[in-house]
């Protein structure tokens, strides 16, 4: 399981960060979102491996870390979704009015080869 | 006074002051503005009292919803916090100030929608990241402070802020996705999120954990680097500065400040000389990436072709020379950066909107360096004279004082030499390049006759903008030897952690009303 | 407070001159003469107390955490330089009121001046060296100001900021110096550091710190080969030059050398460096000035060359010669100063200064010709006259060096030779400008005597010339002995003014100048025709100007070769240096094997569904990134991969997170689907490939790296906080779902700040899509999918089913939120994804009416709401968001907490139903107006 998980986390990092480093805006935020996957799958993690114990207290049940998986990075990580969510959705939008202004969907705001000047 | 709930209202206030405007700016726009500055005022008021509390030593610890720190939520009020809240107040009473002012394109704040709520919003995020003693609650006041200025940034629109913006924006959203990975690999390793808490688990982390513990600490800060404008991750900065509107880049000016002030506080709270195995880790990149960005930013300067540009190089190398010192270490040199702090953080702003002023008295050539009538000649020369002198450290500015007490706190370092090299080289790079600028603006301008500008006379607002700044830096180097003595106290307690990490981890919640134990018994 | 009120005087007077209106020349010049004869007059009134050898000070702490402190102190060496700049401060701007022209700012000039003044006052009054430093970068600043006067004018603005950048490193390195000695000696304090004269020299920092104040001091008072700034500081008016040449700016790189003398002095390395510099800048100045055509050029260099003399006179090291050079100093500035005043009147009277136009001026102005002839005499160091006295004096002590060596020989014959060259260029000045009938040029202006009060200043100094050359035991005697005698910070060697001392070798050496000055002048004349040589020294300028210019033009490359302004590269340096901040360490450490405790803990087994679903989940996540460029098929496997992730949440005991990734996964696939609208649907190859296999190389880098991180992490045993969280949930917490309580409660703060984003970025999207910019979306808005399958029939009828629906669900999920899996966010998105089906199906106009779509007050309530139920606890005298609960049973749901958190996780509903429709529909409202636009 854990080899499974690293290898999972390192192929959307990997895939995250190639896409990150296109030159079309809605290529980077695919890249974002998949980089965002691999950190909120790393924080929840960090609460280590447990099946099937979800943290929602039993009365019957001693409330102890070996009977419930981690509940702090859980909620870690829906913060972190609610972010990612609301930035994924900004920087698309800020993608389309860019390209609206600018003519091109390019990272710089202009077709490589064009005059550099423009890149204000 | 002593009505223990102060320390959450520059958090609060501004939250609550950014929904009323939104609530109420497309109806009320000038009812809205007039709140925001009355905000920023009282904001400015309260952070004054927060440093005279803070000024007496004492460590004010608040813990949210009553939950005993490490578990809930903690903030945190010490010197340098007070400090940051001082001079982000000073900063945002002039940016606003200037926004309601407008120029002959009509008021800056509005050429765009919400200026004032996300104004609000950003100091909330700012003011908060200053306080939290929480390392997830630093990241998502970041995240509050940093969405808030993709949205000033965006103020009044134009292709060149969208360009600008794209990069900020995917620059910092990455830099945001490394904060994160720092956070979950210290919360897998030592299994706690508060500062103080971590400041007492980081050194007792066994040999095994040493490697990954050093590497967390190394990518915080390089994400603290991404916000401080450090080499090489500063290139982002001189062009998305000059893009903003005058008021908004004016208070960008406290935005890298925020990194200056995240890796001061971690490399002396969390992996200070007793951090165990991860002591001293930034020893010594830091420094030397400092002084790299010192000369580069000097360079910059020299080439920039645009006034705006010119004064995005000053903020980079301020903060060089924020992270030089910050880097070295010792008390002496921590407390010259923090004397540093109000200067490089005020003149940066003051500048930006000088700039914009004159820039609009220029008509076509704007603020490009070249000759082009200008109108106030004499007004903007002497004001752009003192705070270039201030900007270059020239004396008897606090920008001089300020470099001095790092030269003198540096005598004794190993890399002394190569400091002090950099640092006069530098300041003389800064003198060539703002007289170099100045003599063009202003002198080769001079045959222009001044009756013939286009723009008209700077409106009230920006006047008193210009002028609370100047105000601001005059008053540091009157006031040079309190500050002074509060900037060196706010080092020594830095160094110490123990105040700090026994005010946090030592705070005591207040009985709970009722216990409702006996309401849930029954089912 | 005397001393207080004399260095406040020039800056007081400079601000009541700001006020005066530009053109005010006479006013601001009365004002200035004033401020001028007030400060002598003050430097009077303490005479007495200075010649009894008291040192009046005043002083008040500026800034103790540097050692700096604003005092001011007054022993004889001050008092004699404040005389000094006071009083031909005075005559100054006496001439400086007639010499300039009417349409010249005249209260710029003023102003300027008295800034001046007042910075020189400081740097000789200080008490404190740092504050020395701070007035010393004044008058570099000040005389920047003064020097680029004509800005209209090049040759002024270049020679300005050559001045400025000389002196101002100078100024820098001068502190560097200063901050050493106060490190050495624990004090700024001046008295402190003149008594530590010892200590300093004993110092290792002895060398650097020398070095340092020397740099200062020499480019500062023009030394070779710093020089050059010098001459082309020309471009200033005359009275700005005389001012700056003879009293004054040069005068306080002397002064350093004076003042610090008894701290710094005494060593070898002193001699060396400061006497080698005086002699090199003595011949150098003192040969160059000989070529010069330009009346204020020849001057320039002459007082090169005099500076130069004095500053080997103070490099001597010896007690004699510091005398001579304290009185050298007051000579110098007497005679130069009415110098420049003369070769002004002549510009002024004849409109040039090129001694190859003028001739024969005596005829037409005998009275300037005159005082211009005793003055340059005293340059050339005529007996009965001040110049020779302190010459002989100079020649004397350069004959008398002991102790063999190099200098024991080379000192007495460059002190003679550079006396020849002074001869022979005051020579020149006069037999040019006055006689040379020879010549038959035409001069601009037909000259005539200047009016009365541009020759008074020339006439009174003229007159101390004489009277201290005739007469020094009486007039200058015991100002000298003051001023020496604090500059030797010892008692004073035995010495006389007398004008007659025997057949000395100095005399002899006088003699040998005389002769041979006025022999090598005509021989020159005569032979080789001056007037063609031309002889504009190379080096120093333009040594100075090219590095500049490499200098900007290297800052210029370098910044455009990092600012390349493209964000692959940018990102790609984040990254890297990310990847190396986490590798570092590891390869510091060695190998990694270490960090898997030795007796690997048992791997969790795992099953074969769980391992083909990871799979999927890894060849999703690779097919996105190898098919990116087919948008819309990558966006479906993107939303595959989320599934995949939320799947694994489900497994691993999250079902918040599940929930929340889900939807919030439909949330942002929707999006992206609206956003394609306006995008094209393919990126297009990149031209530029050079870059993919670093990019391929860091991607693989970064991966490998987290990847290992989670596996430490999973290897790694850690006592976490969490226990406490599962332990207080229900008695303190009021909810059995901890991660609600965690969110809602313990770190309600987070969820706070988290809505605040959510709501900003709402907030943004409708500022950037409901202004102008809408129409201008495109450029070729390519077919928008809801066109394509615009509302089908089954999704309406069942979506108006699905409103109420949703509605009941979304109620239910948020009120069991606390004790079960929901909570106000999920609650939120499932209420907003609901909505955007029946926008899809009904189109966007359909809701707006339903909800009157004004979302974004949503947003700003809740957020209020969320924050008010923080500042409630307030009333309770509790901290912010602390929560307090009741328990109702309701039907069918069961016993729900009325808590405080279920009024905030309200909040959080509202902001995120809010937040998300803002953008969905504003992205839909563009799909609609660009329907209609069609």
């Amino acid at each position: 399981m854990e080899a499974l998980l690293a290898v999972f986390v390192g192929v959307l990092t990997g895939t995250g960060v190639y896409l990150l480093l296109r030159a079309r805006t809605f290529d980077v935020v695919i890249g974002l979102t998949l980089l965002s996957y691999a950190v909120n799958v790393t924080i929840f993690l960090t609460g280590r491996i447990t099946v099937a114990k979800p943290p929602i207290i039993d009365p019957t049940v001693a409330s102890t870390l070996a009977d419930y998986a981690d509940p702090l990075p859980q909620a870690l990580v829906l913060t972190a979704i609610v972010i990612s969510f609301a930035m994924t959705a900004l920087l698309l939008v800020i993608a389309l009015v860019a390209r609206a202004a600018t003519g091109t969907d390019h990272v710089d705001g202009e077709e490589p080869g064009a005059d550099p000047e423009a890149s204000g | 006074m002593n009505w223990p709930h102060w320390i959450i209202v520059p958090v609060v206030l501004p939250l609550a002051a950014g929904c009323l405007a939104l609530l109420l700016d497309a109806r009320w726009p000038r009812a809205v503005a007039r709140l925001s500055v009355a905000v920023n005022f009282a904001l400015l008021a309260l952070a004054e009292y927060l440093a005279s509390v803070a000024a007496t030593g004492v460590v004010t610890p608040y813990l949210l919803g009553n939950w005993r720190a490490p578990f809930g939520i903690a903030l945190a009020l010490d010197r340098l916090s007070a400090l940051m809240l001082v001079l982000t107040a000073v900063v945002a009473v002039g940016a606003v100030l200037y926004a309601r002012g407008g120029s002959a394109k009509g008021a800056h704040d509005a050429r765009g929608r919400h200026f004032h709520a996300l104004f609000q919003f950003q100091l909330m995020g700012l003011n908060g990241a200053f306080l939290t003693a929480d390392l997830f609650n630093l990241f998502v006041f970041f995240e509050v402070l940093l969405i808030a200025s993709y949205g000033l940034l965006l103020h009044g629109a134009g292709a060149a802020r969208l360009r600008a913006s794209v990069h900020y924006v995917v620059f910092n959203l990455t830099g945001s996705a490394l904060f994160l990975i720092a956070v979950a690999l210290l919360y897998g390793l030592t299994g706690t999120l508060n500062m103080a808490d971590l400041a007492l688990r980081v050194p007792a982390l066994g040999a095994e954990a040493a490697a990954p513990v050093q590497s967390a600490a190394l990518i915080l800060i390089v994400v603290f680097g991404v916000k401080a404008a450090l080499l090489p991750l500063y290139f982002w900065l001189p062009d998305t500065y000059s893009a903003a509107t005058a008021p908004v880049a004016a208070l960008f000016a406290i935005m890298t400040k925020v990194g200056v002030y995240c890796i001061a506080r971690v490399t002396t709270l969390i992996f200070g000389a007793d951090a165990g195995p991860a002591a001293e880790v930034a020893d010594p990149w830091l420094p030397a990436l400092a002084m790299a960005t010192l000369v580069l930013a000097t360079f910059g300067a020299l080439a920039a072709a645009r006034l705006r540009l010119l004064v995005a190089y000053l903020v980079v190398s301020s903060a060089g020379l924020l992270l030089l010192a910050i880097g070295v270490g010792s008390a002496p040199a921590v407390g010259a950066a923090l004397f540093y702090l109000f200067n490089s953080t005020f003149v940066a702003a003051a500048l930006f909107l000088l700039v914009d002023s004159i820039a609009s008295e220029r008509g076509e050539a704007r603020d490009a360096l070249i000759p082009a009538p200008l109108g106030y000649r004499a007004a903007y020369g002497v004001l752009f004279c003192v705070l270039a002198m201030e900007a270059a450290g020239v004396p008897p500015m606090g920008g001089f004082l300020g470099k001095a007490l790092l030269l003198a706190a540096t005598v004794d370092h190993a890399m002394a030499s190569a400091i002090w090299v950099v640092v006069l080289i530098t300041a003389l790079g800064f003198i060539v390049a703002l007289a170099r600028a100045g003599s063009t603006v202003f002198w080769k301008a001079a045959d222009a006759n001044p009756m013939q500008t286009l723009a008209a006379r700077p409106a009230p607002g920006e006047r008193a903008a210009l002028a609370w700044l100047t105000a601001a830096i005059v008053a540091t180097v009157l006031n040079a030897g309190t500050i002074g003595r509060y900037t060196k106290a706010a080092a020594a307690q830095l160094l110490a952690r123990s105040a700090y990490i026994e005010a946090v981890l030592g705070a005591e919640p207040i009985p709970p009303l009722w216990n409702p134990r006996a309401e849930i018994t029954h089912r | 407070m005397t001393l207080l009120l004399l260095a406040a005087l020039p800056f007081a007077g400079a601000f009541f001159v700001g006020l005066l209106p530009p053109t005010a020349r006479r006013a601001a010049a009365w004002a200035s003469g004033f401020v001028a004869l007030a400060a002598c007059a003050l430097l009077i009134a303490l005479a007495p107390q200075v010649f009894a050898g008291e040192v009046p000070r005043w002083a008040v702490e500026w800034m103790p955490a540097l050692g700096l402190a604003f005092g001011f102190r007054l022993d004889g060496l001050g008092w004699l330089f404040a005389l000094l700049i006071c009083g031909i401060g005075a005559l100054i701007v006496v001439y400086a009121a007639y010499y300039l022209d009417t349409n010249d700012p005249g209260r710029r000039f003023f102003l300027f001046l008295l800034l001046f003044m007042g910075a020189m006052l400081g740097i000789v009054l200080a008490d404190n060296l740092l504050l020395l430093v701070v007035y010393w970068e004044a008058t570099s600043l000040s005389s920047f100001l003064l020097i680029g006067y004509w800005n209209t004018r090049r040759d002024a603005r270049e020679g300005a900021r050559m001045a400025l950048a000389i002196t101002g490193g100078g100024g820098l390195a001068l502190l560097g110096g200063v901050l050493l000695i106060g490190h050495i000696v624990g004090s700024f304090q001046l008295d402190a550091v003149l008594a530590a004269g010892d200590m300093i020299r004993a110092s290792p920092l002895y060398l650097p710190a020398l070095l340092l104040v020397l740099l200062g001091a020499f480019t500062k008072s023009a030394q070779f080969p710093f020089h050059f700034w010098l001459p082309h500081a020309m471009a200033a008016p005359t009275p700005v030059s005389a001012y700056l040449h003879s009293a004054t700016m040069v005068k306080a790189g002397v002064f350093l050398l004076a003042r610090l003398y008894p701290a710094l002095g005494h060593s070898d390395l002193w001699f060396w460096c400061v006497a080698s510099t005086g002699l090199a800048t003595l011949l150098i100045g003192a040969y160059l000035a000989i070529f010069q055509h330009d009346l204020k050029g020849l001057l320039a260099y002459s007082t090169i060359s005099h500076l130069g003399l004095i500053t080997l006179l103070f490099g001597l090291d010896q007690p004699l010669a510091i005398v001579a050079g304290v009185f050298h100093i007051l000579n110098h500035a007497t005679f130069k100063a009415s110098l420049f005043m003369a070769a002004g009147i002549i510009d002024h009277e004849t409109g040039t200064r090129d001694m190859r136009l003028l001739h024969s001026l005596r005829k037409s102005m005998p009275w300037t010709t005159t005082l211009a002839i005793i003055a340059s005499a005293a340059m050339a160091g005529v007996p009965l006259l001040n110049g020779f006295l302190s010459k002989e004096m100079f020649f004397a002590e350069a004959a008398a060096v002991q102790g063999g060596g190099l200098m024991w020989w080379l000192l007495p014959l460059g002190a003679t030779v550079a006396g020849v060259f002074s001869v022979a260029y005051s020579t020149r000045f006069i037999h040019d400008v006055f006689f040379n009938d020879g010549q038959a040029t035409q001069i601009p202006k037909t000259p005539h005597e200047p009016p009365r009060f541009l020759r008074v200043p020339v006439e009174v100094l003229v007159i101390v010339c004489l009277a201290v050359g005739i007469l020094p035991g009486v007039t200058i005697g015991a100002i000298l002995e003051v001023g020496a005698r604090a500059a030797l910070g010892a008692p004073l060697p035995a010495y006389s003014l007398a004008i007659w001392h025997g057949f000395t070798l100095a005399v002899a050496m006088s003699i040998i100048a005389l002769a041979g000055g006025a022999l090598l002048y005509f021989g020159l004349h005569r032979f080789i025709d001056l007037h063609r040589v031309i002889h504009i020294p190379r080096g120093g300028r333009e040594l100075a100007v090219f590095a500049a210019t490499r200098v900007l033009v290297s800052a210029r490359s370098m910044t455009a070769a990092l600012q390349t302004g493209s964000l692959q590269r940018y990102l790609m340096l984040l990254v890297a240096l990310a990847v190396v901040a986490g590798a570092l360490p590891f390869v510091a450490a060695g190998e990694l094997s270490w960090q898997v405790p030795r007796g690997l803990p048992m791997l969790t087994p795992v099953g074969i569904p769980v391992i083909a679903i990871g799979l999927v989940g890894i060849g999703a996540a690779l097919g996105t990134a190898f098919d990116f460029q087919r948008r819309s098929l990558a966006l479906i496997v993107l939303g595959a991969v989320g599934l995949v992730v939320s799947l694994l949440f489900v497994y691993l005991s999250a079902p918040d997170l599940a929930l929340t990734q889900l939807l919030a996964e439909m949330a942002t696939i929707v999006l992206m689907m609206l956003a394609l609208n306006w995008l094209p649907q393919s990126s297009p190859a990149e031209r530029t490939n050079r870059n993919k296999s670093g990019h391929l190389g860091l991607a693989v880098a970064a991966g490998t790296g987290m990847g290992l991180f989670v596996f430490l992490i999973l290897m790694q045993p850690v006592d976490s906080i969490s226990p406490y969280f599962l332990e207080t949930a229900v008695p303190q917490g009021g909810g059995s779902n901890v991660v609600n309580v965690i969110l809602v409660d313990y770190r309600g703060f987070d969820t706070l700040g988290e809505i605040t984003v959510l709501g900003i970025a709402a907030l943004i999207v409708a500022a950037l899509l409901g202004g102008a910019p809408l129409l201008r979306l495109g450029p070729e808005p390519d077919e928008p999918p809801s066109e394509r399958n615009a509302h089908p029939l089954m999704l309406q009828i069942v979506s108006r089913l699905l409103l109420p629906l949703a509605l009941l669900v979304t109620i239910y999920l948020l009120l069991r939120g606390h004790n079960l899996p929901g909570g106000g966010f999920i609650a939120g998105l499932v209420m907003a994804i609901a909505l955007i089906l029946l926008s899809v199906a009904h189109g966007v106009e359909w809701v707006d009416a339903r909800m009157q779509g004004r979302y974004l007050r949503w947003v700003a309530t809740g957020l209020l709401l969320a924050g008010l139920t923080g500042i409630g606890s307030w009333l309770v005298q509790h901290p912010f968001l602390t929560s307090t609960y009741k328990y109702w049973t309701l039907p069918m749901i069961g016993p729900v907490p009325l808590a405080s958190a279920a009024v905030f996780d309200i909040g959080v509903f509202l902001t995120t139903v809010g937040a998300v429709l803002t953008m969905l529909t504003s992205l839909g409202r563009l799909a609609a107006i660009s329907k209609g636009a069609r």
